[in-house]
């Protein structure tokens, strides 16, 4: 009883829902107070690196071609890379600050992915134009990491990384199967759903 | 009023604000939620639900997003909040 792709989608904005409001409280309380108690510590690495495992599943039971089953993939394994190392960081395993830079590599690839993945026009469909958009987004939120690693005390890079995954949510929310966007849909999409 | 009071007024308004800033948070994401499923009642299958199956009723996007504010809102800022007063009382 598997549940429709979009129903999957929904899911995952959830999850980058709570690791944006997670990530806008840190930068609001700063390193000190957020690591005060230790499971708070591992919450968002912790989600982030749990999001990435369970893009594997979504990656074998939910993909339809080739090039979509690649992108599920490499989603998955720059998650869990970035989760990873945030969580080696706060364990202390990991000392140098550059691991801190899977990030944006994680925003980067995957934006690229999303960009690369998807075939069709802007209008094609409303999941076609959400490609374009979140592709856009993450790597333009990517910056927000990149600069983060270079001035970790500043909370307007950091809360930028928070606002990113928000968006990102948000626009993982707007998927709806085939349905038209701004009331354009190619004959080529197929039936529109709900 | 003695400089040093006022001094210590300044000092803790902006930390007050932090706490009421995560505060916010959760409520803040609950009510977007509440107010998107007045935009979209449609997204909302619990209004309609007959002839739907299991997934339709189960993952409703509006609903998510409030239990997302009210994860955070019950789970994460409390402790949060409580620590950081702990934290602002450390630095006087």
């Amino acid at each position: 009883m598997l549940p429709p792709a979009e129903f999957v989608h929904w899911m995952f904005a959830t999850g980058f829902l709570l690791l944006g409001l997670c990530l806008l409280a840190h930068a609001i309380v700063g390193d000190g107070v957020w690591r005060r108690r230790a499971w708070r510590a591992y919450l968002w690495p912790g989600l982030a690196f749990a999001m990435g495992v369970l893009m594997w599943p979504v990656m074998v039971f939910f993909t339809n071609s080739t090039i979509h089953m690649l992108a599920h993939g490499s989603w998955a394994q720059v998650m869990m890379l970035a989760g990873a190392s945030e969580l080696g960081l706060v364990r202390g395993k990991l000392h140098n600050r550059y691991w801190h830079l899977t990030m944006p590599l994680a925003f980067a690839v995957s934006g690229a992915t999303f960009l690369i993945h998807e075939q069709n026009s802007w209008l094609f469909a409303r999941s076609a134009f959400l490609h374009h958009m979140i592709g856009w987004t993450v790597i333009v939120g990517a910056l927000f990491p990149l600069v983060a690693t270079f001035r970790p005390r500043s909370a307007l890079w950091r809360s930028g990384l928070a606002l990113t995954f928000v968006v990102l949510s948000v626009l993982l929310y707007c998927d709806r199967d085939t349905a038209p966007i701004f009331g354009h849909l190619s004959p080529l999409a197929g039936e529109q759903h709900r | 009023m003695s400089t040093q009071l006022l001094t210590e007024q300044a000092a803790v308004r902006p930390r007050l604000g932090r706490a009421r800033l995560v505060a916010t948070l959760g409520p803040a994401t609950m009510l977007a939620g509440v107010v998107w499923a007045f935009l979209q009642p449609y997204r909302i299958t619990l209004l309609h639900p007959h002839g739907q199956g299991f997934w339709w009723l189960a993952i409703e996007p509006p609903l998510l997003v409030v239990l997302a504010g009210v994860a955070f809102a019950f789970l994460v800022a409390p402790g949060l909040i409580e620590d950081l007063q702990v934290h602002e009382e450390e630095q006087r």
